[in-house]
């Protein structure tokens, strides 16, 4: 395999891991507080649909980033609105907003646009387009270095920097500020919290909204800068894979953005390999390579990563005790 | 009949005549659905004293400071704090106010560093950085003038609970808190931990602050507070002046009837050993050996005490014994000489005359959502009397409830309320009928009296003296040394997954205390004349305090 591929690979994982990067990062502000969080997809899946329907009526892509990350924070407090004020179950919480977002946006999107549940195409002013970043193309053709900036730095949508940024945003937001500080202390004791003067409800619903913004901004990279439009389901499982990608980074940022790059990168390679003769098996089935990264992610869950402890209070809704 | 007007100083309507009370509470109410909880309770704590509140469990002692503390809202009455009413409605109004409070539960994040801790809530800004350095140089400070000892970077949960608890005093005068409520502070610590805690309250006493202490321990209240309030059902019945005052009328006046605190026992005639333990050890499933090492044995006839700090091996070694977790190594022999130790099976041990009365009721020895009925046939549920084939015979077991119920004054007498209904001492008590009622030949007891009241402890300590005149063979598990000493016949210290000392009954707070954490005092002097009167004060014999 010769630099260019790599290269290539390289690039497309950094596009793939991107709605995983964004939807993790969502993740752990919100299980960090407590909340559990299985409905990332279903956000994710939100976002995309009211990005694309925005973005094709206004034209405009700022305004159906918008509108995704307007959509999310709404599915995002019906979530805590039920695990917080209601001291509901998280699990149940959150598997019914991802039907509710999967069977919504397929119905809205036949009763508006009647393309099978799909928007219509975009045109390049609705989308996200690759930013070309200075000095690149003087770059180009310095060997290996200019290469690796050109194709694998530069060229990217807004929203792949914007998720690369939230890393050392979140990390420094979790362990340098003063809210960083109380939501990791209320997702592990919500008395600790309570007990020193502090709202556990405020401090929760803050750090749900954060993953709504998150996942939404999510939702619109597949719709609006990845693709040219929604397509049904179109987040395929994208939000459990951030859920296993959080889980195997330890709720921390740094190794969240490792563990969704390489879950990118399997995916890369997979398409890569897709229709490939390896030696010895011949072609591999297209399936099995769709299904590498699944399986993969199960065989690290279940024995590579060592103990992961989530946030102790995480999935208990919080009750002054008698 | 003593009563509030006794105490030296004012009701709360004449507050502005001298100096005001630190904490005044007038007519304070609350109800959580049908119980009322606190009961029109007036209370002056006087500004630079140490205040006690005794009463029995569920008397009101920790819904009341809670109150203060702004946990719970009041549905009626005020609060004076300074001779100021003030509305305290949330934590944060309390803090303000200048109240602190050491809950019994601790507070802490464990994967927090003390630091982090102290300034969780009062980080003063945005970013934490200033906040740190700030609260680095407080510590220090707080360190030097109350004895505060506590590595501003240890991670908590890795930290002995004495120090946990110091971080939580810590965190309350951190905030500026003149007044500072210890709820059953010294329930999880060893004798010499609650005696340095003691030498701290008194230094903050010396420094003007004002100390509340909850406590359901008379000798804390004797050896450390000013003034003394009792509760009993939800009310104040008498606030006295400490010195003026005996455990005995304490205890008189928290249960309403006289209670003894003595167990009257005769001498044990110990007959063959029932229970044989041989270099029993235990090692848990994270590897690390709990149990190293053990070798005792119990007779007929006997009580036999193991004292010791909470998590020192007791409870894996109480779980080896009955058959809920297999030993590593070792031995267990009951009368009939089989081997037992790898054969992990709780049935097995039940049909062998081994009745068990777990440590925790909540957590192993009830189901708390069955009704009482169910609860007291649960694992010996599948005996013929309680039903035939796959099905139960309600009204037989029903029936049998209903008599053990009044055998043990359970209350309320009704087999069929379910078991989260009935106070601590009761669901106590309806393990106990279970395993007792048996007639086992060895029983093993964990924590017979946690949360329990006072009368239902004379009561269960009373039971557990008969059987041991019935010739039955006892191991009796507890971290409240009082409780061991009163009842053992001999008493096995256990530290650190092994038992560090045997002593007669007549050993002393003070050398029992100084083994549990640890230091083995020279063999041989602990069954002294002199050491078996020093009683009173707190144990005073800890001279040599073990390393923090």
């Amino acid at each position: 395999m010769d630099l260019t591929t790599i290269v290539l690979i390289l690039d497309s994982s950094v596009r793939l891991a991107t709605p995983l990067l964004l939807a993790c990062l969502a993740g752990l502000y919100s299980e960090r507080s407590g909340i559990f969080d299985i409905g990332l997809e279903g956000k994710m899946l939100a976002g995309a649909f009211f990005a694309a329907a925005a973005a094709y009526w206004t034209g405009s892509a700022w305004l159906g980033l918008l509108a995704a990350i307007a959509a999310s924070i709404v599915l995002a407090l019906v979530h805590g609105f039920a695990s917080i004020t209601q001291r509901g179950n998280q699990i149940v919480s959150g598997v019914a907003i991802n039907f509710l977002a999967a069977g919504m946006t397929a119905l809205l999107g036949q009763a508006w646009f009647s393309q099978g549940g799909r928007t219509p195409q975009l045109g390049a002013d609705a989308r996200f387009g690759a930013i070309t970043l200075p000095g690149a193309e003087a770059l180009r053709d310095v060997p290996v270095v200019g290469e690796i900036y050109y194709e694998l730095i530069s060229g990217h949508n807004l929203i792949v920097y914007v998720a690369f940024l939230m890393v050392p945003l979140t990390w420094w937001v979790l362990f340098r500020t003063r809210f960083g500080l109380r939501l990791r202390a209320v997702g592990q004791n919500p008395a600790a919290v309570d007990t020193a003067g502090v709202s556990v409800p405020f401090l929760r619903y803050r750090a749900v909204v954060i993953c709504g913004i998150l996942t939404g901004i999510a939702g619109a990279y597949l719709a609006i800068a990845q693709s040219a439009g929604f397509i049904v389901n179109m987040s395929a499982g994208k939000g459990y894979i951030a859920l296993a990608a959080l889980i195997f980074a330890k709720w921390r940022p740094w190794p969240a953005m490792g563990a969704c790059f390489l879950f990118g990168f399997l995916d890369a390679v997979s398409i890569r390999l897709q229709g490939a003769n390896v030696p010895v098996i011949g072609e591999v089935p297209v399936q099995f390579m769709q299904a590498l990264p699944y399986i993969l992610t199960v065989i690290l869950l279940a024995g590579f990563i060592g103990r992961a402890v989530p946030p102790k209070a995480g999935g208990i809704p919080y009750v002054k005790e008698r | 009949m003593m009563s509030g007007d006794e105490v030296p100083g004012r009701m709360p309507g004449e507050l502005d005549m001298q100096a005001p009370a630190a904490i005044a509470l007038s007519g304070i109410s609350k109800s959580f659905g049908a119980v009322q909880a606190n009961r029109d309770i007036d209370l002056l704590v006087e500004e630079g004293t140490i205040h006690g509140i005794v009463g029995e469990n569920g008397a009101g002692k920790s819904t009341l400071m809670s109150i203060l503390y702004g946990f719970y809202e009041a549905d009626s009455g005020d609060i004076f704090v300074r001779g100021e009413k003030r509305k305290i409605t949330s934590p944060d109004d309390a803090i303000k106010a200048g109240i602190g409070m050491v809950h019994q539960h601790f507070m802490l994040v464990d994967n927090f560093t003390v630091l982090e801790n102290v300034i969780l809530g009062a980080e003063g800004g945005t970013l934490l950085k200033a906040g740190v350095s700030r609260a680095r140089a407080e510590l220090k400070r707080l360190e030097r003038e109350y004895e505060l000892q506590v590595d501003p970077d240890a991670v908590v949960g890795d930290l002995p609970v004495g120090l946990q608890q110091r971080v939580e005093i810590l965190k309350a005068l951190f905030r500026g808190a003149d007044t500072l409520i210890l709820d059953e502070p010294t329930g999880v610590l060893t004798p010499s931990e609650a005696d340095h805690l003691f030498r701290i309250l008194r230094q903050l006493k010396s420094q003007g602050k004002t100390v509340i202490l909850i406590t359901h321990k008379l000798r804390e209240i004797m050896a450390i507070t000013d003034n003394v309030s009792i509760m009993r059902r939800g009310e104040i019945v008498a606030t006295l002046e400490t010195a003026e005052t005996t455990p005995e009328q304490l205890a008189e006046l928290m249960v309403g009837r006289h209670v003894l605190l003595r167990v009257e026992k005769g001498e044990a005639a110990p007959g063959a050993p029932l229970l044989t333990v041989t270099n029993l050890s235990v090692v848990d499933g994270n590897g690390v050996a709990r149990v190293s090492d053990v070798s005792f044995e119990v007779r007929a006839g006997e009580i036999v005490g193991i004292a010791g700090v909470s998590g020192n091996g007791q409870s894996e070694l109480l779980e080896a014994l009955s058959g809920i977790r297999p030993a590593t190594s070792g031995e267990i022999r009951l009368a009939d000489g089989e081997d037992l130790a790898r054969r992990a099976d709780p049935a097995m041990r039940r049909r062998s005359k081994l009745a068990h009365v777990p440590e925790d009721r909540h957590r192993m020895g009830l189901v708390m959502g069955f009704e009482e009925n169910e609860n007291a046939i649960l694992g010996y549920h599948r005996d013929k009397a309680y039903g035939r084939g796959v099905f139960l015979d309600r009204s037989a077991i029903e029936a049998e409830a209903r008599e053990k119920m009044q055998q043990y004054d359970i209350r309320p007498p009704d087999p069929r309320l379910k078991t989260a209904n009935f106070s601590g001492g009761n669901q106590q008590k309806i393990v106990l009928a279970r395993e007792m009622e048996r007639d086992p030949d060895v029983l093993l007891v964990g924590q017979p009296t946690r949360g329990v009241d006072i009368g239902a402890i004379e009561f269960i300590h009373h039971q557990l003296v008969a059987m041991r005149d019935a010739g039955k063979a006892i191991l009796l598990v507890s971290v409240e040394l009082d409780e061991i000493r009163a009842l053992s016949d001999r008493i096995l210290v256990m530290f650190s997954g092994k038992i560090v000392g045997e002593r007669g009954p007549q050993a002393s707070e003070g050398e029992l205390g100084l083994m549990m954490a640890g230091v083995t005092p020279e063999e041989g002097e602990g069954e002294s004349a002199e050491e078996a009167q020093a009683e009173g004060e707190m144990g005073r014999a800890s001279a040599a305090e073990p390393k923090a």
